[in-house]
């Protein structure tokens, strides 16, 4: 019965029946489930194995050349891309090396040369130091010198107004003047 | 089943009406019987089913990207799946087949897919196709094992680690097994579709009563959620088992 009104409404639906329909003998209302129609069955063999093929040669005629390539180029870039990387981290490790080396000799050199510089400072401080220690044991010595000639002349003098004293004095009390003992008490009295 | 339920509750339910074959052009019905080129609905989906493979595999590949693009990264996915199992479960001499293993795999993924569209056809719910994958298969194992292994391939049956006495009933036992496969390996897969859409579509015709209507929705919700499952983990099932078949063909000994 609902078979029928499918029927009626494909009818409807579709207009008017095709000659394809009157092909081949009907089945009755009553047959098996559509699942185990034996009408179907070359129907759906024949469709079946037509796709099958069809997917058979998009397949192996375009998508699986097409998609093996691709994944051969994907890895083969991959691991040149991945080589390329580890030449380029060993190279930044010689970098870093070359560079750490270079640090390690701009600090040696300028240490050697803040030494050099402190040595050269301290020698020229010395030498300045000693040239400045000998000026004023020069000018120390000098005026020492000076000291002693003033006090030299100092009793020269002292002795000479001495002696012109003790002599004018001996004059003066009328008494004969023995240079030469007038020099002697001087030298006694004076100490030079 | 369909007449019970029919009778029992006053509603018209159908389930099994999706089955059926109907003509692209002109009109169909319960007892339409095609010639074996008429242009039906099966053939319409599977149709459908070529083009859906055809755009995943031709044209979203086209670029041959480095970096893939979205469905460059799904084909590639798949191919990469597929052939991973080929290679694993076959062996690696069985790579000159994968392009066969993926023609099945795509059939089955793709006729499932399309067929849980609503008012989808779908092919691999009817046993004749499956037994067209079914026995294609295995015929095909069967014959490449008798022409690369010759009479070795016998030693399939015949447990050389058994105890001799044991061998005859091992071996009667071992070939029904074999026989047995192409049905298993087709019943499975066409059962499993088959249940899945005729209990939705019960479901469905459950919605027909308004107090139960929420719960056949969800009903209806939750078998299609599994179904899509089923759609995938069928079409893998039906592979790796090709697979484990085609190891059968290439090293009998094992």
């Amino acid at each position: 019965m609902e078979h029928e009104e499918t029927t009626h409404a494909a009818d409807a639906a579709h207009g008017a029946v095709t000659e394809e329909l009157t092909h081949g003998t009907a089945v009755p209302s009553e047959g098996p489930i559509p699942l185990l129609q034996p009408a179907y069955f070359d129907n759906l063999i024949f469709w079946a194995v037509i796709a099958l093929i069809a997917i058979y040669f998009i397949l192996t005629r375009m998508a699986l050349p097409r998609i093996g390539s691709t994944l051969a180029t994907r890895e083969g870039t991959i691991s040149s891309d991945l080589a390329a990387a580890e030449a380029f981290r060993t190279q930044a490790r010689e970098a870093q090396a070359a560079y750490d080396r270079a640090v390690a000799e701009a600090r040696a050199e300028a240490n050697r040369i803040a030494q050099q510089t402190r040595d050269q400072i301290q020698s020229e401080l010395d030498a300045a130091l000693a040239q400045a220690d000998a000026q004023i044991d020069a000018r120390a010595a000098e005026g020492a010198r000076a000291v002693a000639g003033i006090q030299a002349q100092a009793q020269a003098s002292v002795a000479e107004v001495a002696r012109d004293t003790a002599r004018e004095i001996l004059r003066a009390l009328g008494a004969q003047v023995d240079e030469a003992a007038v020099d002697r008490a001087v030298i006694a009295r004076t100490g030079g | 089943m369909e007449e019970t339920a029919h009778e029992a509750v006053g509603l018209t339910f159908h389930p099994l009406d999706q089955f059926q074959l109907s003509p692209l052009f002109g009109a169909g019905g319960a007892d339409y019987n095609p010639w074996f080129f008429s242009l039906t609905n099966a053939t319409l989906w599977m149709a459908i089913s070529v083009l859906g493979i055809f755009l995943l595999f031709v044209t979203a590949t086209r670029s041959r990207s480095i970096i893939p693009t979205r469905g460059q990264s799904v084909a590639e996915l798949i191919y990469g799946f597929i052939r991973k199992m080929v290679d694993d479960v076959a062996g690696h001499d069985a790579g000159r087949f994968f392009p066969l293993i993926l023609t099945l795999f795509l059939f089955i993924l793709f006729t499932n897919f399309f067929g849980l569209l609503p008012m989808s056809f779908t092919a691999t719910s009817h046993i004749a196709v499956t037994a067209v994958l079914g026995f294609g298969v295995f015929i095909f194992v069967t014959v490449l094992g008798f022409v690369l292994n010759g009479k070795k391939f016998l030693g399939l049956f015949w447990m050389t680690d058994a105890p001799l006495f044991l061998r005859p009933i091992i071996a009667v036992i071992e070939l029904i097994s074999y026989f047995v496969r192409p049905v298993s390996h087709s019943i499975r897969l066409a059962g499993n579709v088959m249940a899945g859409h005729t209990v939705i579509k019960v479901f469905a015709g459950f919605a027909q009563v308004a107090a139960i209507s929420p719960f056949a929705i969800l009903g209806v919700a939750a078998i299609y959620g599994i179904e899509i499952l089923v759609a995938a983990i069928q079409a893998y099932v039906f592979t790796i088992l090709t697979c484990v078949y085609l190891k059968d063909a290439l090293h009998p000994g094992h």
